[in-house]
């Protein structure tokens, strides 16, 4: 064993070079994979946080079991059963397969941090606007849910973060974003060492991308009530 | 006198505290009436109770000639013509003071935008901030705060206001200016129930005060009557510890 050939500063900056075209293309499929699941994510997981906090004991129960499953089970494991199982009956493709498994999965993280965001609004909201005459869903539409996506915009950022990372099991599924690409790369070259990290970095930067727009987002919503 | 809220034997418990007894009360068109009693003695159920807040469980309330049930009312409908002001306004801080003055009519009234603008505006001049219509609510003082929520409630044209202790969150320089706007209010013959802590207010505005004690009303009079002759030793002592 060479101990001293494990890292080459020199195959390092020479295969971030060479490589960029490959892992561009595979870093816009990681964000494209990031951004179906979150949007899909964050859709199913409004709705699990609404059924927690519904009157209607069977939709809360429905809403816990469904949390329950999907944060006790490995992502990896949702990834396979979905790619294996349902695209046996559904024709899904590896994209798909692999962005409704992270949706899913992020849902019901995304589904504690609305329900825990809509419960942190004062009671005295949800008063004011049933007092005017509002129905419950418009009240919960136009008063309750802007004021709790503010407050959860913080927690979902960190949320879409970690999406973003985990999107990297998809390479298991056959997915060619980042991670699925640097492994063909490194198993061709066998400049494993500087392949995975030229690979971190593209993460790192996305996730750096990611939180800046995050914050902006968040400074935007603080502003519009000042 | 048209009657504009009969109330009968109304009984509220939360669990196994019995917090309205068998309360009676008549309020009629353009009727003023301050509620007075100490904490917990049951006001603000009372008052949410007559907008189904809070739901009774058992007794009769008649709003305008109907006997109100959840059951078969739309409570939607009927909180339309109750106006409510909260003691901590409840102002929506995601919309301007003009947005949260119109957002009722618009979304539950679907009156058309314009409209809705223009209402909006004049009643907010009405209570002194016409020049705050673009506003967030985190900028006003209390006081606007509370002026803000009056003209968001009497945006929906209701037939009677009720108002749970609408200064008692303000700082006392900035009491004056609601009851200034409350007294116009009065004046232009709003139905109103007031709960309050103002004596003074009490007396010089309203036509009738009552006075509660645990859940019981005690007694109910003319306001002058009221605070210059007491007849309750319960209402005595009340008033001579406030007073
Ligand atoms: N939602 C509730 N659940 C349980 N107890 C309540 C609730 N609302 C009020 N109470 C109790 O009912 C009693 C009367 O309260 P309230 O009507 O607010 O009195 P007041 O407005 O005269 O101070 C108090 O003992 C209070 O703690
Ligand atoms: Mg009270």
């Amino acid at each position: 064993m060479i101990v001293g050939s494990v890292f080459d500063f020199g195959t390092f900056i020479s295969e971030l070079m060479r490589t960029y075209p490959f892992f561009i293309k595979a870093a816009i499929i990681t964000i494209q994979l990031t951004i179906a699941s979150i949007l899909i994510g964050t859709v199913i997981g409004i709705i699990f946080a609404l059924l927690k906090l519904s009157p209607v004991r069977l939709f809360r129960m429905i809403a816990n079991g469904y949390i329950t499953i999907i944060r006790g089970t490995p992502l990896i494991v949702q990834i396979f059963a979905l790619f294996y199982g349902f695209s046996q009956i559904i024709m899904l493709s590896a994209f798909w397969s692999a962005a409704l498994a992270l949706a899913v999965h992020n849902s019901a993280y995304i589904a504690e941090i609305f329900r825990g965001a809509i419960q942190s609004i004062d009671k005295g909201q949800t008063e004011a606007g049933r007092s005017l005459g509002m129905s419950e869903g418009v009240t919960m539409r136009r008063i309750i849910m802007p004021q709790a996506l503010r407050r959860a915009v913080p927690p979902l950022g960190n949320q879409f973060i970690i999406g973003l990372k985990d999107s990297s099991l998809a390479a298991f599924v056959a997915v060619d974003e980042l991670f699925r690409t640097a492994q063909g790369i490194a198993a061709g070259t066998l400049n494993t060492m500087e392949t995975y990290i030229i690979v971190a970095l593209y993460y790192l930067l996305l996730v750096m991308v990611f939180t800046v727009i995050v914050n902006e987002v968040e400074k935007r919503m603080a502003k519009s009530e000042k | 006198m048209k009657e504009m809220i009969r109330v009968e034997k109304l009984n509220k418990s939360f669990g196994d505290l019995h917090v309205l007894k068998d309360i009676d009360l008549t309020v009629n068109e353009k009727d003023v009436l301050c509620l007075i009693g100490a904490s917990g003695s049951g006001k603000s159920t009372l008052l949410r109770c007559l907008n189904f807040l809070e739901i009774k469980d058992d007794g009769v309330i008649i709003f305008e000639g109907d006997q109100i049930e959840p059951k078969t009312h739309n409570l939607n409908e009927v909180r339309q013509k109750v106006g409510m002001v909260f003691q901590h306004f409840n102002l929506f801080p995601h919309k301007t003071v003009l947005e949260n003055v119109t957002e009722a009519p618009l979304m539950v009234k679907k009156t058309n935008k314009a409209t809705a603008v223009k209402e909006g505006k004049a009643l907010l001049e009405k209570v002194g901030l016409g020049d705050k219509y673009h506003v967030y609510p985190s900028k006003l003082s209390g006081g606007q705060k509370q002026r803000v929520a009056i003209a968001r409630a009497l945006a929906m044209k209701p037939d009677i206001m009720l108002f749970d202790e609408p200064t008692s969150a303000l700082d006392p320089e900035l009491v004056g200016e609601v009851l200034e706007t409350m007294k116009d209010l009065a004046k232009e013959g709003m139905t109103m129930i007031i709960v309050t802590h103002e004596m003074g207010f009490a007396k010089e505005v309203a036509d009738y005060t009552i006075y509660m004690h645990e859940g019981r009303i005690v007694e109910r009079g003319e306001s002058k009557a009221f605070f210059e002759h007491p007849k309750e030793e319960r209402t005595k002592e009340f008033l001579s510890k406030v007073l």
